[in-house]
């Protein structure tokens, strides 16, 4: 038996690499160029503007490392923040209580569009399509206009700095961020679930002649996604002190070109939660630059975002093929 | 040690799909320690019956008891927690997953709620070790062969505690025949031990060696049930094709006129083509009108050679002339236009259009061939179609069922059709009657000749010797990755083969 090569590692780790090199690289040549650019703060905006995209690519990994997609990420975190805007505002609901029942709407909303999606094989695309009209028709029962939120432990959360070597500062959303994806490492790679979920990406077919709970995970991997699409709108209602339906637009886009970047491939079966965290680092990069440059249009985001995940699905692309040659190569050996 | 109690009993068992009557009124029952055979033709309904008692498929009509209790199992899930344990006809384990994993998920130990990934690595490596694997289970599954992919999903199935019935669909159509003793062996352990076997397999020999009793089913219908030692092979192969089984030899004299003729017309001559870590170098001449056998075991070389000449893979050393043109390596692509075709082994990989109908997955590389502008009229693909199906015996209601609902053996004869209903020149001919019954084998074995008789150049590549060795007037025997010998006319006998395999060329190189 041969030991595991070191080649043979990177080779396996080869996407994930690239993402965080492609990271690393850019923040240094970014460095280089704007001046104050290369500072721990500047990195730590990066994780306090991005907490809630990286908590909802969290769940959308899962999502999409079982083969399947959501849309409807954006809608749930405009609606989720809404939700929490008018139940501390409007109802004057105690803030904890607030947030349990958010994360339970959001739970409930996920659950029901993975059971629409597994029990009557509506197309996860159509059916989180709809999710997302749906969600954001919500908003707008709520209320046409934007919800500020003046509850004081909102605002004590919101504005409250935790000082790290010195003067530099993370806020609580990143924080909560933290664990979020320390909690979806653990059930990703050390549970029963979520080793079902890679296996269903493999092959759905395969893992239900397995014996294992194909239904029942599936449906469970939306539940999570909703959860994480509520936490998202939490903490995006601590980043913003308010709610209103219009926010958010556009976030799903974001946050699925992430998850890609990060090294998740759209077909499914194989993907890392790192990955998706510097893949939302990579999208912070772009809008720092266009910040510090000043003069470029923010649209640029969008173009290099764009360009960056084709480039990354042509990559991946070109991975598996390199897997699928070394593996045609190597023969096996019996002991006699 | 066979005693009488009878394990699990299925009676009065129907299933409709579509079009098809897949199973009707089938009794069946496993006694604790036995190892009962299902046999039959492709299509007859082997795996149908296997789906309805692991609970893929509902049956209409019937009763499954299991120890006396009537059971409803609805998902593989449910029969393996009612402790029925079953490797599925075609590797059904997943890609991604290491090997480990493959075989320990769904009942990995858990402690202080995290999966301990050193048990399932120490478990997977002895139940491998039970079969006489030893491999590095941490890779990824996709890494290993279909032969090794096999021995996992059937270490899977052993792994599961407090199994009562294990079985095993077609286990051995892509073993070799030390893997196969060895499953031998293991299964005449569980067999001791009180565990109750379905064993399923187009191999004769196979189950006089280990079967106990034999069912036999016929287009859905129960044809009987034997006791293996007092049912001669004659009758079991009349009951399974409800006829005598064609005469072989006029074969032998279809191949001898083929030996006869004299001027041989070279096709492609192949010059010391390598690859290293795969196939040391080696020379052939493939010809117009010739059968060409690839001999060897199960991993020796011989499919690694024939991707080399198509292309699939490109050597490092050595050079191919076709039309008098020579080149380094071809591609896929530049073997097609060259009028050379492949039919590979993994049909599940690299082969079926699952959601493409019968007939489309027949006509589809005679399209390609002709190029898109050049469209097949409709009435021309039923036409070739319809020809395949009557030749090949391929059982299906119409050529417009979608190609996955056909059984795996019909599959496999919708790829070899596919293959032979083309125009080109040369074709490689890679395990084409793996998992067919046997007898559309005989039929196939014609086909192959008369094409070369046809003038046609033919590679052909079996696990099966006497197969290789009936068909072939020229042989090329592989060992080691390594070309070993080429034998021609009388030479190609089995005896012969069998020795050099064994390795006689070296005793008298010594
Ligand atoms: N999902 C399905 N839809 C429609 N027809 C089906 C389906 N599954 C099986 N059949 C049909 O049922 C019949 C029995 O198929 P089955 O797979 O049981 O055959 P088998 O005896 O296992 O053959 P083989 O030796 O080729 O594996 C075949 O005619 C097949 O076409
Ligand atoms: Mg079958």
């Amino acid at each position: 038996m041969r030991a595991a090569s070191p080649l043979r590692l990177i080779r396996k780790y080869l996407s994930i690499i690239a993402t965080i090199l492609l990271f690393v690289l850019a923040f240094v040549a970014a460095s280089l160029k704007y001046k104050g650019f290369g500072t721990l703060q500047v990195f730590f905006n990066m994780l306090i503007d991005n907490s809630f995209i990286i908590i909802s690519a969290v769940g959308v990994t899962f999502v999409i490392i079982s083969g399947n997609i959501d849309l409807s990420m954006g809608a749930m975190i405009a609606f989720t923040s809404m939700l929490a805007a008018a139940l501390t505002e409007n109802l004057h609901v105690n803030p904890l209580l607030t947030i349990a029942i958010v994360i339970a709407v959001g739970a409930l909303i996920g659950t029901a569009l993975g059971a629409i999606i597994t029990f009557f094989k509506v197309p996860p695309f159509i059916a989180t399509l709809a999710g997302m009209f749906m969600a954001r028709g919500l908003c707008f029962l709520i209320s046409i206009e934007a919800i500020s939120i003046n509850d004081p432990f909102f605002r004590a959360v919101s504005l409250y700095r935790i000082h790290l070597f010195g003067k530099a500062f993370i806020s609580i959303n990143v924080v909560i961020m933290l664990v979020v994806v320390l909690a979806a490492i653990y059930l990703a790679h050390f549970t029963r679930f979520g080793r079902t979920v890679y296996a269903i990406g493999g092959n759905e077919q395969s893992a239900m002649l397995m014996g294992l709970p194909v239904n029942r995970t599936k449906v469970l991997v939306y539940t999570l996604n909703g959860i994480c699409s509520a936490v998202a709108g939490i903490t995006y209602a601590f980043y913003m002190l308010s709610g209103y339906g219009l926010n958010a637009n556009g976030f799903e886009l974001d946050i699925i070109s992430s998850v890609v970047i990060g090294g998740t491939p759209l077909s499914g079966g194989s993907g890392y939660l790192v990955g998706t965290v510097f893949g939302v680092l990579i999208q912070g990069i772009i809008q720092n630059v266009i910040a510090f440059n000043g003069t470029l249009n923010s649209w640029w985001t969008r173009i290099i975002v764009g360009l960056l995940t084709l480039m990354f699905i042509v990559m991946q692309r070109a991975f598996s093929a390199i897997k699928r040659k070394g593996s045609t190569s190597t023969f096996e050996m019996k002991s006699e | 040690m066979v005693n009488d109690r009878v394990l699990l009993q299925m009676s009065n068992i129907s299933k409709m799909f579509p079009g098809v009557k897949a199973l009707s009124n089938v009794d069946f029952d496993l006694r604790a320690g036995e190892i009962h055979a299902l046999m039959g033709e492709n299509g007859a309904g082997k795996s149908t019956l296997i789906k309805v008692i692991t609970g893929v498929d509902k049956p209409e009509l019937g009763e499954i008891t299991l120890e006396g209790n009537i059971i409803h199992p609805a998902s593989p899930r449910d029969a393996q927690k009612l402790g029925i344990s079953t490797v599925f006809q075609e590797v059904n384990l997943c890609p991604n997953l290491s090997v480990a994993e493959n075989i320990s998920i769904g009942h990995e130990t858990i402690r202080y709620g995290f999966i301990n990934s050193s048990d399932a690595k120490a478990k997977a490596k002895q139940l491998l070790k039970q079969l006489d694997v030893d491999i590095d289970v941490t890779r990824t599954l996709a890494d290993y062969s279909v032969s090794i992919q096999q021995m996992v999903a059937i270490a899977r199935a052993l792994n599961i505690d407090k199994t009562k019935v294990l079985i095993l669909d077609e286990p051995t159509s892509s073993l070799d025949a030390y893997e196969v003793r060895k499953l031998f062996d293991v299964m005449l352990k569980l067999k001791k031990n009180g565990i109750g076997i379905i064993f399923i397999t187009h191999f004769i020999d196979q189950v006089y060696e280990v079967a106990d009793r034999i069912t036999v089913l016929r287009q859905g219908k129960l044809i009987g049930t034997y006791e293996t030692n007092t049912l001669p092979r004659l009758k079991l192969v009349y009951s399974m094709i409800g006829k005598e089984l064609e005469n072989l030899d006029s074969l032998s004299k279809m191949k001898g006129e083929l030996t006869k003729r004299t001027e041989v017309e070279p096709f492609m001559q192949v010059k010391a083509l390598g690859s290293k870590g795969s196939i040391q170098p080696f020379d052939l001449e493939i010809n117009k009108g010739e059968v060409l056998g690839f001999g060897g075991l199960l991993g020796s070389g011989r499919s690694e050679a024939a991707h080399l000449i198509f292309g699939v893979d490109i050597p490092d050393s050595g050079t191919l002339t076709v039309n008098k043109k020579e080149y380094r390596h071809l591609s896929p692509l530049k073997s097609i236009l060259n009028g050379i075709g492949l039919c590979p082994e993994d049909r599940k990989t690299e082969g079926i259009i699952s959601d493409l109908t019968v007939r489309e997955n027949i006509v589809i590389a005679l399209q390609v061939g002709q190029g898109w502008f050049q469209y097949i009229p409709m009435k021309k693909q039923y036409e070739i179609a319809d020809k395949f199906i009557q030749s090949l015996n391929i059982n299906t209601p119409s050529p417009d069922q979608l190609i996955k609902n056909l059984s795996g053996g019909n599959q496999q004869k919708v790829i070899l059709a596919r293959w032979l209903a083309t125009h080109v020149k040369f074709l490689i001919l890679d395990e084409p009657t793996r998992g067919i019954d046997i007898g559309t084998k005989a039929e196939i074995q014609k086909m192959v000749i008369s094409l070369a008789e046809e003038g046609k150049a033919i590679v052909f590549i079996s696990s099966e010797l006497d197969e290789v060795v009936r068909c072939s007037n020229r042989m090329m025997i592989m060992r080691d990755h390594q070309k070993v010998a080429e034998l021609e006319g009388d030479k190609v006998n089995l005896e012969e083969v069998m020795q050099i395999i064994a390795g006689r060329s070296e005793l008298e190189k010594a």
